[in-house]
């Protein structure tokens, strides 16, 4: 039936405690009626408020736990399995992980295999090694298996199968169970004194405490999976040469050298010559904004220019490979305008920098303009009345008051140029060195990053894990820098306001 | 700032007759005032130089993407001859279906040679080459399809309208020419010269193409056949998934942090956690993604779903900084007289305060989708990018669980490609990609000029 439905076990399940939830709002609120004669100000709250209990106590608790459930029963699968899996049954060259993909494909092929009608449940869970060919069997149903499948693999498979289809028998009781007793305690307090509106409200409360959390769920989400996955790349990989070794050349073959170091250059370079273009600009359209220009001005170009913030970095990215790489190349390539020939390729760290310094624009003038707003008129009025220029008062009064928040917008800037991922992947080149030349093709974190996980990754070699470790260093280093400049910034506004 | 002289430190000057007047202006007035336009002319040259990067971003966009709304088409009548799509003749379906795409290129080349025939054109190219170098790859399984649907049309004459290959359709549009081709195995100049006679006949044409805005991704040899409409989908059924979770989730945290909750270490926490991820690097939600979606939960690799929680955590932060402003700017007194008349304060919030904090909450939420819609990174890493879907998902749940890309990961995929006649197509998609993110913003802002209260 769950399949007729096309909803899965789980779905339906979900779908039976809402229909229960459903139902029990009309009881629980023509019981709490009943209870006072039909007469809704002998009840402590409004009549509806008993049936939210009622789906407040039903559905929430139940759902909740099969949520948890569904997130949990994995974990606990693979670490009861995880220990069947005997050393000796781990290929030279292999490790546990990879080991147990293999048993999650058999176990999904042989799942497939039972759902086609191909083998009977009792047959997946009693097959053998010794008497079915499984690879060529599983084959039969769409499932391609890279090898023939070991005797242990197997055993796992089918142990993996069994504690997952009973973990499924005992969420579904025990979900049913919590749906039933809410439906049945909400039924039973749905009277008049009962104080329906108070609970339901407590509850409201309660989600949205939970909903205020995810945002911490998510930080630690980002912090865990990373510290998880970059502990197993120290423990693969030297840490002295992720931070100290001097090249970057990752071969699949082992033997790597994976620092971060070149990585971190690219990235400082490139999102330096961004800064170089973004700062200059950005400063001076923000206090020619905020200064000079007239409303209509200020009205027409505030947004003409924040439109370029608007703008997908793909679209930066395509800009930069195929129009301001090349043009670069018409005038410093071999045979360019200016005759050079300092440059080989589109991509560059320059052509990179200069159009993620576009990029950044508006994001320096933006800030800078409301920090400048922020500096009192009365500093103006008083440099003004003694005879400076406008320019001199700017110079001199408006910009020096403005300067903490003016480094805080800076430092925000190169935390998003530091992240800054398409600009860079599509326009600065994959090679990892050391070089002054703004010319050459150079790389970053973050195009690294992109490289080591896409494409046929592998979760058990340095090589792949070392995004994680990339990553780390990344979030530190931009968490870093938007802590430094909202501190800076707070520090700033406490002296005006 | 450094090379301008700081006019204030210089001494005052005196001037030829040893004393300064207000009616003659000095050298030092002179030179201040020559500081201050420079100034001036610093910031409208910041100004304008802002603007003329858009400008010129704008018209590179446009220039060169217009170019994939329109696609050559060569026109044919193609004889469907029984004896080589239906031998039996009794139209059985299995027996047509036996006759692969090979099959049909002979029926190509006649039709070629004949239309030649037809016209008196003279060409040394032969008929092989002219259907197999000027057609599209894809248009013998496009006439097989026809064949196939429409079985009973076995033995007739039948007009059709094929694409042309892509270096025909560069001819076209310039990106192609006879200097460009010298080493060149798809065309040669003689073929060229076909072109430029069957374009005087009419037979090929420059048209606009549906195919761009509708199809799919085609593979590397095809370019003429890519489209953004399967991608455009994946994008779809991914801001679905975005809005379903991070408008409830989004709003319901506002709430708490605005209305209810206490002053102490956890909601501080809460706040600086929530301002933080904000400036978070879009790719780091793309490493969370792949390590937690799909390696842990093992949901399903490159599927919409993924593609659309990982963005729902990106663009939380912004929805929260944005509904909790228009939460904020719901003045006190409304709240007051809900609770004077007796509501309680969670019925203050829910019956009074959100409905009047409704439009500024829907205008952020409506912004942060566009950012999400724009977004590339994340979805490289969780596997939304290359050739992945040919056909457009048929439900829902395949919609949501089939592998897809997205706009931007499929302007992405072509821009990696090697054949230019890809880049034209990733500046249309772009355009695509941006007529969407400039109405959200339009709706955004109407929405924001029509319901916006000031108190």
């Amino acid at each position: 039936m769950a399949g007729l439905l096309g909803l899965g076990t789980n779905g339906l399940l979900a779908l039976l405690v809402v229909v229960l939830a459903a139902i029990g709002f009309y009881i629980a609120r023509s019981r709490a009626l009943n209870s006072v004669a039909g007469d809704a100000r002998g009840l402590h709250s409004l009549p509806s408020y008993y049936g939210y209990t009622a789906i407040m106590l039903t559905a929430v608790p139940s759902l909740g736990v099969m949520m948890i459930w569904l997130l949990a029963q994995p974990l606990f699968t693979e670490n009861q399995v995880f220990g069947l899996i005997p050393d000796q049954a781990i290929a030279e060259g292999s490790s546990r992980n990879l080991v147990m993909s293999d048993v999650r494909r058999v176990a999904e092929g042989l799942d497939i295999a039972v759902a086609r009608g191909a083998m009977t449940e009792e047959e997946a869970g009693s097959i053998r090694t010794e008497f079915t060919d499984i690879r060529a069997r599983l084959g039969e149903v769409g499932v391609a298996l890279g090898s023939n499948v070991q005797a242990e693999v197997l055993n796992a498979a089918q142990r993996y199968r069994e504690l997952t289809s009973a973990g499924r028998l005992w969420m579904i009781a025990f979900v049913g169970l919590l749906a039933v007793a809410g439906f049945a305690v909400s039924v039973f307090l749905a009277k008049g004194e009962f104080r329906a509106r108070n609970t339901v409200e407590r509850g409201i409360l309660l989600l949205l405490q939970l909903a205020a959390m995810i945002a911490i769920l998510t930080t630690v989400g980002i912090v865990l999976s990373m510290l998880f996955e970059t502990r197993n790349f120290f423990s693969l990989h030297p840490w002295t040469d992720f931070f100290f070794g001097g090249s970057w050349a990752p071969n699949f073959r082992g033997n790597s050298d994976l620092s971060i170091l070149p990585l971190l250059w690219g990235t400082l370079y490139i999102s330096l010559i961004a800064l170089t273009v973004a700062v200059p600009i950005g400063l001076f359209a923000a206090i020619y904004l905020s200064e000079y220009a007239s409303a209509a001005v200020r009205s027409a170009a505030k947004p003409l220019i924040e439109i370029l913030a608007g703008i997908p970095t793909i679209v930066y990215g395509l800009f930069a490979l195929l129009t301001v790489g090349p043009f670069l190349v018409d005038v410093f390539g071999r045979s360019g305008l200016a005759g050079l020939g300092w440059m080989n390729g589109a991509t560059a760290v320059i052509t990179a920098g200069l159009v993620m310094g576009i990029m950044l624009i508006p994001f320096v003038s933006s800030l800078s303009d409301d920090i400048i707003n922020a500096v009192p008129q009365a500093m103006r009025d008083g440099s003004l009345g003694l005879g400076a220029t406008r320019s001199e008062t700017i110079r001199q009064v408006v910009l020096p008051a403005a300067l903490p928040g003016i480094v805080g917008a800076i430092l925000l800037a190169a935390s998003r140029a530091i992240g800054e991922t398409m600009i860079v992947v599509l326009g600065a080149g994959a090679i990892a060195k050391f070089s002054l030349n703004p010319f050459e093709a150079m790389t970053t974190i973050t195009t690294r990053i992109v490289s080591q996980l896409t494409g046929d990754t592998d979760f058990a070699s340095p090589e792949t894990l070392v995004a994680f470790a990339l990553g780390l260093t990344l979030f530190v280093l931009t968490l870093g820098l938007n802590v430094l400049a909202l501190y800076i910034v707070r520090r700033y506004r406490e002296q005006y306001e | 700032m450094t090379d301008i002289p700081n006019s204030g430190a210089s001494p005052i000057p005196v001037g030829s007759t040893g004393r300064s007047s207000i009616l003659a202006v000095d050298d030092r007035t002179r030179r201040r005032n020559r500081a201050e336009a420079r100034f001036k002319m610093y910031g409208v040259a910041a100004i304008s130089l802002g603007i003329l990067m858009l400008l010129i971003l704008l018209t590179t966009i446009i220039g060169r993407g217009v170019g994939a709304y329109q696609q050559t088409f060569i026109s044919l009548d193609v004889t469907l001859e029984e004896e080589r799509l239906d031998k039996n003749g009794n139209r059985d379906l299995a027996d047509i279906r036996k006759v692969s795409t090979f099959g049909y290129g002979p029926l190509l080349r006649d039709a070629f040679e004949q239309k030649v025939a037809e016209l008196g054109l003279v060409t040394e190219v032969s008929a092989k080459d002219m259907a197999d170098d000027l057609l599209s790859a894809g248009a013998r399984a496009e006439l097989r399809d026809f064949v196939i649907s429409n079985p009973d049309q076995i033995g007739e004459t039948e007009s059709f309208e094929f694409l042309a290959a892509s270096r025909v359709d560069g001819y076209l549009k310039g990106r192609v020419s006879r200097d460009t081709i010298a080493n060149d195995k798809k065309i040669n100049v003689a073929q060229l010269d076909l072109v430029d006679q069957l374009m005087e006949q009419n037979v090929i044409e420059k048209r606009f193409n549906m195919a761009f805005i509708t199809g799919s991704d085609a593979s590397d040899a095809r370019p003429e056949a890519a489209g953004m409409g399967t991608s455009m989908l994946g994008s779809l059924f991914m801001m679905l998934v975005v809005l379903v979770l991070s408008l409830p989730i989004g709003v319901a945290a506002s709430i708490y942090l605005e209305e209810f909750a206490p002053k102490n270490w956890l909601t501080d926490i809460i706040e600086v956690n929530i301002s933080n991820l904000a400036a978070v690097p879009s790719i780091v939600f793309g490493i969370l993604g792949l390590a937690v979606f799909i390696n842990y939960m093992h949901l399903p690799n490159s599927a919409p779903l993924v593609g659309g929680l990982v963005l729902t955590l990106m663009t939380l932060p912004t929805i929260i900084i944005s509904t909790r402003a228009s939460l904020k700017a719901v003045p006190p007194s409304i709240r007051d007289a809900a609770l004077g008349v007796g509501a309680s304060k969670m019925q203050s919030v829910f019956h009074h305060v959100l409905p009047l904090a409704a439009p500024g909450i829907l205008t952020g939420t409506i912004i942060g989708l566009a950012q999400a819609l724009g977004e590339t990174a994340p979805l490289l890493l969780i596997g939304m990018v290359g050739f992945i879907a040919s056909n457009p998902p048929d439900s829902v749940a395949s919609g949501l669980l089939d592998p897809n890309s997205a706009m931007p990961a499929q302007i992405y995929e072509w821009a990696k490609r090697a054949d230019p006649a890809f880049y034209e197509r990733a500046w249309g998609g772009i355009i695509i990609l941006l007529v969407f993110l400039v109405t959200m913003n339009t709706i955004a802002v109407i929405l924001r000029r029509r319901f916006e209260r000031r108190w």
